[in-house]
């Protein structure tokens, strides 16, 4: 009579996918790789900032790039083009990655000998933020003509990245961007980000953060 | 399409965990979903019931959502007030140094499991 029972489960999904999330992790620590999920808004500028901060970082750096989309492959092209070692992984319909996928993508790009390896996710300021990837450092863009009041409307992204990275500073004078309150709204949702101001089209900026990229990377080799 | 990733991992961890306790199928899954956990029900279940198709135990498997209230503390004067209505500023005494309690899970709740006709109990 009793064909149909109940089986309690209680379990976040979010659950198996932090667990992929620490093993890949914990593999690439042991292999000396270092993994940064890179997150914006489409448009902010995350594939110009690293062809600006590839040929800084690779002065001692072994650095590889996974460009992660829905679809086509013009950022890959445009990264191979800094000598960076470089893969294209399509999503195929879904606006983030999560720790498997991320996991495959490092199988794929062979993480064997790179010190380095950054993750550029989905132009999305929501989705990527929920699942962790496995990397050791996230770190964020947003742009100035996006406006200072992204932490307050996105706020999770803000909560789970380490770096907060301001790009276009270069259009500054043309926007409403408040610069100290951007920073008192994203300490707010997260007092121990990092914020660096950058225009990845003048170059400003990008030597200091570089510099505090290669302090990290050089944390897990010791 | 945010609900799709959402509908693949619910799916994984759910037939995961019939295979571990030997089922035949399952029938019915209850989730818990924050009402700020940014899933929209209605979608999550659209795509539920394209891809539980796919799946070996999923095929006729019901999906079953219990919205989770969303509720916000404040630092400043100690209260609790609903988020969807107020958000992140106290209604009380205008602070923005709140933090949320409950309303953004996306928890497996429960499976309703059809054991095999094998006689065993």
């Amino acid at each position: 009579m009793d064909k149909f029972r109940v089986i309690e489960v209680k379990q976040s999904i979010f659950e198996d996918n932090n667990k992929d999330a620490e093993i890949l992790r914990n593999s690439l620590k042991e292999k000396g790789t270092y993994l940064i999920n890179l997150m914006s808004s489409p448009g902010a500028g995350k594939t110009t900032t690293l062809t600006k901060l590839i040929p800084e970082l690779s002065k001692s750096l072994k650095v590889g790039v996974m460009e992660a989309d829905i679809d086509s492959s013009v950022d890959a092209e445009t990264i191979s083009k800094t000598g960076a070692k470089v893969i294209q992984l399509h999503t195929g319909g879904m606006c983030h990655l999560d720790a498997q996928m991320t996991r495959q993508g490092v199988n794929e790009l062979g993480a064997d000998g790179l010190d380095l390896v950054i993750l550029e996710n989905v132009g999305n300021l929501v989705c990527p933020a929920e699942f962790d990837t496995g990397a050791m450092l996230n770190m964020m863009i947003l742009s100035v003509p996006e406006g200072h009041d992204k932490p307050l409307k996105y706020p999770l992204v803000f909560e789970v990245s380490n770096v907060c990275v301001i790009n276009k500073t270069d259009v500054l004078p043309y926007f409403d961007f408040d610069v100290k309150k951007v920073e008192e709204y994203a300490k707010m949702r997260n007092p121990d980000i990092k914020l660096f101001f950058i225009s990845a089209k003048t170059g400003e900026g990008i030597v200091e953060l570089a510099e505090f990229i290669k302090e990290k990377v050089s944390e897990i080799k010791k | 399409m945010h609900e799709l990733g959402i509908a693949f991992h619910i799916s994984d961890s759910v037939e995961k965990i019939a295979i571990e306790n030997n089922v035949k199928a399952v029938s019915r899954v209850t989730l818990e979903v924050g009402e700020v956990s940014t899933v929209i029900p209605d979608y999550l279940t659209d795509v539920w019931n394209w891809n539980r198709k796919r799946t070996q135990y999923l095929k006729d498997c019901e999906l079953d959502i219990e919205i989770i209230k969303a509720v916000t503390y404040c630092e400043d004067c100690k209260k609790e007030y609903p988020t969807v209505e107020f958000g992140r500023i106290c209604p009380y005494c205008k602070s923005e140094k709140t933090y949320l309690v409950t309303g953004n899970e996306i928890n497996i709740k429960e499976i309703e499991v059809e054991d095999k006709d094998n006689g065993a109990s």
